[in-house]
């Protein structure tokens, strides 16, 4: 067989040809993968599009277990889950510190001791429980397993009262009622903590803040709703319900203020009581208590009748500009997150500071270097402030231990008391607060103001003794 | 030989075919004729901007100006190049996952936008604009303060 040999030039086009042809394909190729991959991702957005959510299992209004609802809601679940973190931030969040397990308390892990951090506090709180132990908060996952377990129970004999925010006892509540919601908050409340204990499972649920068969947020904590009538009442509402009469957006932080607020156990029932008749500003809440003569204990130094202020989150809130702004506590504590097609809320609730980018950068178009710089001057400036009303306030407990060790007399001793008590309030009202001052900024500041003025005033008193 | 060469051609061409095929039917499925409309509700067509489109249908700017009309240039060159140049970059961030959430706009977008402001309400920004010592370079940005009159976010 003789081949024709081919003239150079044909071999050069036909090589060209190919090489071209080649080129083609390639393209093509790589051209087609990415439009398959952009046409299943449409696929995929458009398919979570059209079902939210599938319905697996029927909730109903006795449903307390959260991973029974976590079968219809997943993606919230999960993140619900992660309250469990513990991660520090400036001020906040808490530190894992191991522990070794003893008989009474399981607990391998805990939060770091303020007590140990700040020394003052132990003078503040002497001869009350929360001088013998008091962590950081841990997250949500936490609060019934911390309350159980906290060194203040081997102390004092606590309450069933406790649980109204350390379990999920709205279904609890409907039961120990026979039905009724209120009679039941009421039953709990006078059982011994140990006993109301066995009633509760689980800590904060979705059946707590969420209706079960539409998801809207509700309020089921009496407290609250109690709590919220009183204030709406003295600004002129009456007979306020808040499950009828709040706005979807007010819901966004009423669900929260189930909890994150001041309040006492009033009288020999212990019903628990949310100090918001006269107003919810802290001025405004030590005249009620002022009024009513209410105190948490007598101070083991200075014989004055005192009082404790409680993570007063609700009420800082409510007076800064976030909230004037019609900013919800969920929209930082829990934004919005994109999951495929859907956009949920984030049901990790944690700081903002440690999720800037959904949490504030939504509204504020800043570097999260420098949001973060803006949030932990507020709280330096009133990390200060606090630790100059606390050193006050130390100066004068010191001040009326020494006069009354000297003997001077109840009644000498009454306003430097009185002034001590208000002092004290103060102060514990920024201190306990979880935000260093950051919900609302110049309150914080006017608190504190008011907490020294009180300790100076309460000095002059004594010296006016001698 | 010359069956090699054209067994070659075949393959490209069914390669390029099959491209043009699977293009074709994505282009149908997402809808992508409407995307050549100025219709409002196309843009939402992709999940992510529905809460713009939500918040567009409360804002002032309602009834004066729809998507195109502050988000592509005039002219209908600039106003298709625009077109598939954000349509290139938007499928692929969302194909690959890879782009900033909260979405942030890019600065020749912005350009796009500022400009559109200032052809509509050119007299008043002419007033701003020509104070004394004013220089190109100091040229305010009119959503800087009025971001909420589009769409919030």
């Amino acid at each position: 067989m003789t081949e024709t040999p081919e003239r150079p030039g044909r071999q050069v086009k036909r090589r060209r040809t190919i090489l071209i042809a080649g080129s083609i394909a390639v393209a093509a190729t790589l051209f087609t993968f990415g439009l398959a991959a952009l046409l299943v991702n449409i696929f995929e957005r458009k398919q979570e599009a059209r079902n939210p959510f599938y319905r697996v299992v029927d909730l109903d209004d006795d449903t307390t277990d959260p991973s029974v609802w976590g079968q219809n809601f997943p993606l919230q679940y999960d993140l619900y889950r992660r309250t469990v973190d513990q991660v520090r931030t400036r001020y906040g969040g808490s530190e894992a510190v191991p522990r070794t397990p003893d008989e009474v308390d399981p607990r391998s892990v805990v939060a770091q001791s303020r007590l140990e951090e700040d020394p003052r506090l132990k003078t503040m709180w002497a001869g009350y429980a929360f001088a013998t132990d008091f962590r950081e908060e841990r997250g949500h996952a936490y609060m019934l397993e911390d309350q159980i377990f906290t060194g203040r129970q081997r102390v004092v004999q606590q309450p069933g009262t406790c649980l109204h925010c350390h379990a999920s006892v709205y279904v609890p509540y409907k039961q120990a009622g026979d039905g009724d919601l209120i009679k039941g908050f009421e039953r709990v409340n006078q059982m011994p903590f140990a006993e109301a204990v066995k009633l509760v499972k689980h800590p904060v649920s979705c059946i707590d803040c969420h209706h079960p068969e539409t998801m809207q947020l509700r309020i089921t904590r009496p407290g609250f709703m109690e709590g919220i009538r009183s204030l709406k009442a003295s600004e002129g509402v009456s007979d306020y319900d808040v499950n009828t009469m709040a706005t979807r957006q007010e819901m966004r932080s009423f669900v929260c203020g189930q909890c994150h607020v001041e309040y006492y156990f009033k009288g020999p029932e212990k019903r628990l009581t949310y100090p918001w008749s006269k107003g919810i500003r802290s001025d405004q809440i030590l005249d009620y208590y002022q009024e009513t003569g209410f105190r948490d204990w007598v101070h083991a130094e200075t014989g004055a009748e005192v009082l404790k202020a409680q993570h007063p989150e609700f009420e800082m809130w409510s007076q800064g500009i976030h909230a004037r702004s019609g900013v919800a506590c969920s929209d930082c504590h829990m934004p919005y997150v994109r999951v495929g097609a859907m956009k949920i809320s984030d049901h990790h609730v944690r700081s903002p500071v440690l999720n800037l980018s959904n949490a504030c950068q939504t509204c504020h178009r800043w570097p999260e270097s420098e949001l973060k710089a803006r949030v932990e001057t507020i709280q330096d400036r009133t990390y200060q402030m606090r630790n100059l009303a606390l050193d006050a306030l130390v100066d004068l407990i010191a001040d009326i231990k020494s006069a009354r060790e000297s003997g001077a007399s109840d009644e000498q001793l009454r306003l430097a008391r009185d002034h001590q008590r208000k002092a004290q309030f103060f102060v514990d009202f920024i201190e306990a607060e979880n935000s260093m001052g950051f919900h609302a900024p110049q309150e914080a500041a006017r608190t504190l103001t008011l907490s020294i003025d009180n300790s100076r005033r309460g000095q002059v008193a004594i010296r006016e003794i001698r | 030989m010359r069956a090699r060469t054209l067994t070659i051609l075949l393959i490209t061409a069914a390669v390029a075919g099959a491209a043009g095929g699977v293009g074709g039917y994505t282009f149908v499925y997402a809808r992508g004729a409407s995307y050549l409309t100025n219709d409002p509700s196309a843009c939402a067509n992709c999940h992510i901007m529905s809460d713009h489109y939500a918040a567009w249908v409360k804002s002032s700017h309602r009834t004066a100006a729809v998507c195109n009309d502050c988000h592509t240039p005039p002219g209908l060159v600039p106003k298709y190049m625009t077109k598939a140049s954000n349509g290139f970059w938007h499928s692929l961030g969302f194909t690959t996952g890879r782009f900033p959430d909260p979405l942030r706009i890019k600065p020749v977008n912005l350009e796009v936008t500022e400009k559109a402001c200032r052809a509509c309400h050119q007299e008043i920004v002419r007033q701003i604009d020509s104070r004394p010592g004013h220089r190109p370079a100091d040229r305010l940005s009119c959503i800087k303060c009025h971001s909420e009159v589009g769409h919030m976010e």
